[in-house]
């Protein structure tokens, strides 16, 4: 990890971003060291970088009407302030009013009144080993000059408690202040390509436009998930169908043999196939990279995730789903459209399990499955003649018999 | 000399005297008197809650309380309601039922909320405690009904199952009928959300014919409509009622059929079910309407002059559960008939469509509050609001300790001002004195939250979307929300400083849930470092968090305070902060 971390220090030098908040640039705000405990030492804290006029107003709670605050106050109110809000009291004494345990409830009450920095100057030798990550370099390189000494050791300062470097979370915060588009943070800031923040960052980007198509955000409406299936089953009851699946959600729960326990995977974040069959593959291959919580459930697998691949896409794993009836069939048979609208779960199981699927269908009823098994039966296992014609009858008096 | 007096009670004396103590809070406050108090008050409790099954070990619990009867545990975070926190999680009640059923073997009654209950769970249950006699299961998951089939085999004096909002693996419909024919203790009964084959309706109608105590049953869509009448008849002494399917050809012998059965339900008071509604068949209840306190037709997909009609023949309505299928004139109506209404919850019948399907909007809320004084509990699906509107209704109940307004467009400022709705959601705050739970939406500046800290002291539980503009918004309310029990944030740009400025608060709260926030991973481990008695819980789905930088923020972030430490279930996509477990690693 530490030739990206090299290559990023000269950048943090020049703006303040870290590397993935490349679009917000701050002038004159270097990275620094925020003391959070209310020291009143405040000498090893301040850096060059900062302005230090640490805004009274900032910290009186004023109620007018919104829009009646000097807007300097609003700009002037991320990280450099919160400075100020040292000489409040900033772990207030409070007693524990739910109702837990009285020990338990004893300790939080002395915890709180011993404060916070104490406990913090408890620990100022001892866990430093938190410090001497990587990632902290990049903050030394990032920070001024008087400050170094404290972040190379990756220790705790002994005198004045904890000095906490400030991630560069601060100026994404500041500059949303100012751009007064808050949801922009969101969007510029490094976030994985999980789908779910994906999503987030689109509607945040919709925010003043017009949604023409909108964008489905994880979890929002607020809804329960068994009450959009109820509605959408009902709607589809009373309405006329226009072919089209309804906008919404469409979890389906995914299992597979071995793994200790489901998933559930939405429907509708996938037009293809091969995207759920890659998303599955991601999904499952922690099962089997022996990652697995010990929960009590299942046994860890310890495949390598190439293998996992091979698997998947191999022999050795089908994914097979249920359909509206109850039947379990071969994913991949029917167009897409129809598959989400008829897919109730998925699983995925081993080839072997699956012989008979697909083009069969594996229904409860219990006729059918013994004829078939009868028929895979006969036709792998007997070639001999008169087995054969025995086996045909004994097939005919079941048929008729369950007629 | 009189100062020892009150040492002198024998302790059956002051263990009467505990029995009338129900409160937990009031328990917990008596067992802090003194050290022989504390010895007598845990030797008597029979009932414990525990708002987060991870804040405390079994071994814990029982080691304090011997002799408990009845537990209610909760297991996921609220927003695990909404498909944010995924599966495998947590929440795993298998060790709970294990550790029990060694040590109280008198336990009578179980109360489960969002955990994963398996079919092992179950039979665990069923074969342990001999007295066992509520199960009651909210929006749990992870069993089928042969773990509901074993339930009703061996508890020969079950008096309640509910299981409602749970997710069950259908296998099959005959688990009913494993309940013995001796069984006639039934008091409650709710499968409302089973799926179509899991219940044997014969074996139902009989069940329901030998418990004559039953006062609540609640049954699945599966069920009819022509079948109500028959199960109604077998039980007439009915106090709450869930229906099935309630649609079907309007026939008029069935219409009579079900109207007399209806109306020989003399104690009926609350309804609920009614999937799939054919209007015609609501004037069905009219005769018991006039005794309805709570009505839920959330699923009903009837429009307002139907509900219009309904409504206006319950004048003793508490309770409202409805689709915006009401509109604001059936509100409007609603105002004018149900004096005594205390909750009101409103449904979006088309959450993710762009254009309202439905003309309601915040007058309907605003009518309600002018026309219901003892309004209390209001969930209200809109798709506009305006500050005027928020303040007429914080004006117009004061009474208030629920509100919870979703406006389903993110950052939907004022409509008539195109402000914020800082001002409206202020006067909420400041109006409503007794407000415990406030859930924001619209477009909302760090206002609201020095709003929210100045005046919702009372505040327990608040629920953040999209709002807000900085890390002071987060520090107004961690500093001035007294009481403040659950937090829970998504999509906010708050950081690392409000947090850590207000890291002892966290111990004083039972959650705090962030996701899509701003707070970076050195951050998080700092928390978890500093701060012992916190659980420190990053959620990450895509990849560890320490293979990014320290300044990257975490996705989702979920902070609880514990004495058990952290926990040993986590799945691979949930990363504890605490240094213990770091060494381990």
């Amino acid at each position: 990890m530490s030739p990206p971390l090299l290559g990023v220090e000269e950048e943090v030098q020049s703006s303040v971003s870290s590397p993935s908040v490349e679009c917000i640039s701050e002038n004159g705000i270097g990275l620094k060291e925020r003391n959070y405990l209310g020291l009143s030492d405040c000498s090893s804290v301040d850096s060059s970088g900062v302005s230090s006029n640490l805004n009274l107003k900032a910290t009186e709670l004023r109620l007018g009407l919104p829009g009646s605050q000097s807007p300097e106050r609003e700009t002037e109110l991320c990280l450099l302030n919160l400075g100020k809000l040292d000489e409040k009291p900033l772990f207030p004494l409070l007693p524990s009013k739910d109702g837990i345990c009285s020990s338990s409830q004893k300790n939080v009450v002395t915890g709180n009144k011993r404060g916070f920095s104490d406990t913090m100057d408890g620990f100022s030798e001892v866990k430093g080993y938190v410090y001497t990550e990587k990632s902290w370099m990049f903050h030394e390189a990032g920070s001024d000059s008087e400050s170094p000494q404290s972040v190379g050791h990756g220790k705790y300062p002994g005198n004045s408690g904890v000095n906490v470097i400030l991630s560069t979370r601060s100026p994404g915060v500041k500059a949303s202040v100012k751009q007064d588009e808050p949801a922009n943070v969101l969007q510029e800031q490094p976030r994985a390509t999980n789908g779910t923040s994906l999503k987030q960052t689109v509607i945040s980007n919709n925010n003043t436009g017009a949604p023409a198509a909108k964008a489905q955000v994880v979890g929002w409406p607020p809804i329960r998930p068994f009450r959009t299936k109820t509605l959408a089953a009902s709607s589809k009851n009373n309405d006329e169908v226009d072919g089209k699946p309804g906008p919404g959600a469409l979890f389906v729960k995914v299992s597979m043999d071995g793994a200790p326990y489901l998933r559930k995977v939405d429907l509708r974040t996938y037009s293809t196939y091969q995207e759920l069959s890659s998303a599955l593959e991601k999904m499952f291959s922690c099962f089997t990279l022996g990652q697995c919580g010990s929960n009590g459930t299942a046994g860890k697998e310890t495949l390598s995730e190439s293998r996992l691949k091979d698997l998947l896409h191999g022999s050795e794993y089908v994914v097979t789903y249920k359909d509206k009836d109850g039947d379990w069939m071969l994913v991949g048979d029917v167009p897409w459209e129809m598959f989400i609208e008829t897919c109730k779960r998925l699983k995925i199981m081993k080839s072997s399990d699956a012989i008979g699927l697909g083009n069969y269908l594996v229904s409860r009823s219990l006729p059918k499955n013994v004829i078939k098994s009868i028929i895979t039966f006969v036709i792998h296992h007997f070639i001999d003649k008169c087995v054969i014609s025995f086996c045909f009858c004994f097939f005919m008096l079941i048929f008729c018999l369950t007629i | 000399m009189q100062k020892e007096m009150a040492y002198s009670f024998p302790d059956e004396v002051l263990k009467h005297v505990f029995s009338f103590i129900q409160s937990d809070k009031d328990r917990n406050a008596v067992s802090l008197v003194c050290k022989s108090w504390y010895e007598i008050e845990r030797w008597c409790r029979r009932k414990v809650f525990i708002g987060n099954c991870y804040a405390v070990s079994p071994r814990m619990v029982i080691r304090r309380f011997p002799e408990v009867r009845s537990i209610e545990l909760k297991g996921k975070p609220h927003f695990a309601d909404f498909n944010l926190v995924p599966d495998g999680w947590g929440g795993y009640v298998l060790q709970w039922i294990a550790e029990m059923a060694g040590a109280y073997p008198w336990l009578g009654e179980i109360r489960l909320k969002r955990m994963v209950v398996t079919d092992e769970s179950l039979e665990l249950i069923a074969k342990s405690f001999k007295n066992f006699k509520v199960l009651v299961l909210f929006s749990c998951e992870g069993f089928s009904t042969d773990g509901l089939a074993a339930i009703a085999a061996s508890c020969k004096n079950l008096r309640e199952l509910d299981l409602r909002e749970s997710e069950v693996d259908d296998l099959s419909g005959h688990w009913l009928a494993q309940f013995p024919e001796t069984c006639t203790s039934l008091v409650s009964l709710n499968i409302s959300c089973l799926g179509s084959d899991e219940v044997s309706f014969s074996a139902l109608e009989r069940l329901v014919d030998r418990c004559p105590n039953l006062r609540s049953l609640q049954l699945n869509r599966a069920v009819t409509l022509d079948k109500i009448a028959n199960i109604l008849r077998r039980a007439p002494q009915l106090v709450d009622f869930g229906t099935g399917n309630y649609a079907a050809e309007l026939q008029p012998d069935v219409f009579s059929n079900l109207a007399g059965a209806f109306s020989s339900c003399k104690e009926l008071k609350s309804l609920s079910g009614f999937w799939d509604v054919v209007p015609a068949y609501l004037p069905a209840l009219y005769s018991i309407c006039p005794r309805l306190t709570s009505l839920n037709l959330s699923y009903a997909t009837i429009q307002s002059p139907d509900l219009i009609k309904l409504v206006s023949h319950c004048p003793r309505l508490q309770r409202l559960l409805v689709l915006d299928y009401v509109e604001d004139s059936g509100l409007e109506e609603l105002a004018s008939s149900c004096k005594d209404l205390q909750e009101l919850r409103v449904f979006p019948s088309d959450p993710f469509g762009v254009e309202p399907n439905v003309s309601l909007t915040e007058q309907g809320l605003v009518a309600v509050s002018l026309g219901c004084p003892k309004l209390q509990s209001v969930l209200y699906f809109c798709r506009r609001m305006s500050n005027a509107a928020l303040v007429t209704i914080a004006q117009n109940c004061p009474n208030l300790t629920r509100f919870r307004l979703c406006i389903i467009e993110p950052k939907t400022p004022d409509y008539l001002t195109l402000e914020p709705l800082d001002a409206g959601f202020g006067a909420i705050v400041e109006h409503c004195k007794d407000l415990r739970r406030l859930s924001l939406s619209g477009l909302l500046t760090d206002h609201v939250f020095e709003y929210i800290g100045t005046y919702g002291k009372k505040l327990e539980m608040l629920s953040v979307a999209f709002a807000g503009d900085s890390d002071l918004g987060l520090h107004h309310v961690l500093s001035g929300c007294e009481s403040l029990r659950k937090l829970e944030i998504r999509d906010c740009p708050f950081g690392d400083k409000a947090l850590l400025a207000n890291a002892a608060k966290l111990e004083t709260m039972r959650s705090l849930w962030m996701s899509s926030c701003a707070v970076s991973f050195g951050a998080c481990k700092l928390l978890g470092q500093k701060m012992p008695k916190l659980n420190v819980e990053v959620i990450d789905e895509t990849e560890p968090p320490d293979s990014r930088p320290e300044s990257y923020p975490v996705d989702k972030l979920y902070i609880y305070r514990s004495v058990a430490g952290p926990r040993f279930d986590m799945p691979p996509f949930v990363w504890s902060m605490d240094e213990a477990v770091k060494i381990l690693h």
